[in-house]
């Protein structure tokens, strides 16, 4: 695996779709077969190519939803959140079927990934699709059979929107794993709280900062920006919150 | 080579000429790598380090001090947005290193927050880079990177450092932060440079 912290240049290669799941009404998983894919770690992300019949093309960076393990084989999976009047994402979504070529090129990224072999416990806080690195962690925790201590807040509008449903159920089977959601529009019946991940969320439920934890935070960036401004203000390590943030800042320019 | 992906038309053609691989975005996204450092200007400083260790170095009065300059350039982020036209105030860096005594090749710029990027001085220099502490008319804020960045436009953005605190200059090129993590040394957004070896 070292091998992907080698600087070597990327092609571009053709993936295969061999499968593909529909998480909510607007999230899809690409299950893709690559034949020479050299590996990736957990958080790393990928670029995508489309090619139009005319040649014009259009790339895209996606996070990787798979842990990399040689015993499964060529195969990584994407999980693409439709953006509203995005170019590539609708595509992804909606009209790619089994069977058609993807051009892709990857891994990149050796900053916001973990490790098996890395120190301390992990704590995931994921905002809507900034989910799916973190699942990519998760399921690395599990094919590795870590027994790092591992917990994911995962902010959602509504239990619809909820990537990853079985999938989180399983991986919360584990000892080693907490998985706790914060609805942020509308809960699931016996949940009391909707609203946003606060610093109550934060002492309640991720680790302290004496856990000596490594934070992986991503999302939009409004939500990182807070979510990353209330772990400082509590006491964490600045050095320790490694960030991901997509979309526009949310401010009028 | 490649291949045409079945079913796919894309946007309209024509318009703007972006640099290859490049789309247009009316938005100000962001990429950073931690929280946002909040460096109040009371506290802000800006230093040079020689190749011989020789420090130079500017408080926020200092900076106000130096002749501003208003600045209008397209920026190109490696994440594939493009943004048109955006408008900076800041300090030219023929200024602040004007009396800086070096032959150095190279720099290392660093942040708040401890974030690297290395740059070539030769690209530093003659009018294209700046130390910028207003966008659009208001100070910078500092999720992009307030109370002051560097602008260097003609490569791909993170090579223009949020909340920079100093330039190390040195014969000899090292690695920044992303340069580390496996993108470019250089970052041509014309030359397409994303990633190591491109």
């Amino acid at each position: 695996m070292e091998r992907t912290a080698i600087r070597r240049r990327l092609t571009w290669q053709v993936a295969t779709v061999t499968d593909v799941r529909r998480e909510t009404g607007t999230a899809r998983t690409i299950v893709l077969e690559v034949p020479d894919w050299p590996g990736h770690l957990a958080g790393q992300h990928l670029d995508v190519r489309l090619t139009a019949d005319d040649g014009y093309r259009a790339s895209r960076s996606y996070s990787i939803a798979s842990a990399w393990s040689d015993s499964q084989g060529s195969t990584i999976e994407l999980t693409v959140e439709q953006v509203p009047d995005g170019e590539v994402s609708p595509y992804l979504v909606d009209v790619l079927k089994v069977g058609d070529p993807l051009e892709i090129r990857g891994p990149v990224g050796g900053w916001f990934v973990w490790k098996p072999e890395q120190d301390g416990p992990v704590q995931l806080i994921g905002g809507g699709s900034g989910v799916v690195p973190l699942r990519a962690m998760l399921r690395a925790h599990a094919h590795t059979g870590s027994t790092t201590p591992f917990r994911l807040l995962y902010s959602v509008r509504r239990p619809e929107s909820v990537i990853y449903v079985s999938d989180l159920k399983e991986l919360a089977s584990s000892d080693d794993v907490d998985v706790r959601l914060v609805y942020t529009r509308e809960a699931p019946a016996g949940e009391p709280r909707v609203g946003r991940i606060d610093a109550d969320v934060i002492s309640k439920y991720a680790f302290t900062p004496q856990d000596g934890a490594t934070t992986y935070v991503c999302g939009p960036t409004p939500f990182v920006e807070t979510v990353a401004d209330l772990l400082v203000a509590a006491g964490h390590d600045p050095a320790r919150v490694r960030t991901e943030r997509f979309g526009p800042t949310g401010g009028p320019r | 080579m490649g291949i045409v992906s079945p079913g796919f038309t894309g946007r309209q053609r024509g318009g703007t000429e972006l640099p290859p691989g490049q789309y247009l975005t009316r938005d100000f996204p962001v990429l950073s790598a931690g929280p946002t450092p909040h460096v109040l200007t009371e506290h802000w400083e800006f230093t040079v380090t020689s190749e011989t260790g020789e420090k130079y170095r500017w408080d926020w009065a200092a900076l106000m001090a130096l002749p501003a300059e208003e600045i209008t350039k397209d920026i190109h982020c490696v994440t594939r947005w493009s943004k048109l036209q955006t408008t900076w105030k800041g300090v030219s860096l023929d200024t602040l290193l004007a009396d800086v005594e070096t032959g150095a090749d190279y720099a290392m710029a660093h942040s708040y927050g401890g974030y690297t990027t290395n740059v070539p001085v030769d690209d530093l220099l003659d009018g294209q880079s700046w130390i910028v502490y207003e966008f659009d008319g208001e100070p910078l804020d500092p999720e992009h990177g307030g109370p002051a960045r560097l602008l260097v436009p003609h490569l791909y953005f993170w090579k223009s450092a949020k909340w920079v605190r100093g330039l190390v200059l040195s014969d000899t090129e090292d690695l920044g932060f992303w340069e580390t993590a496996g993108y470019h040394e250089y970052g041509d957004p014309w030359k397409e440079q994303r990633y190591a070896g491109d």
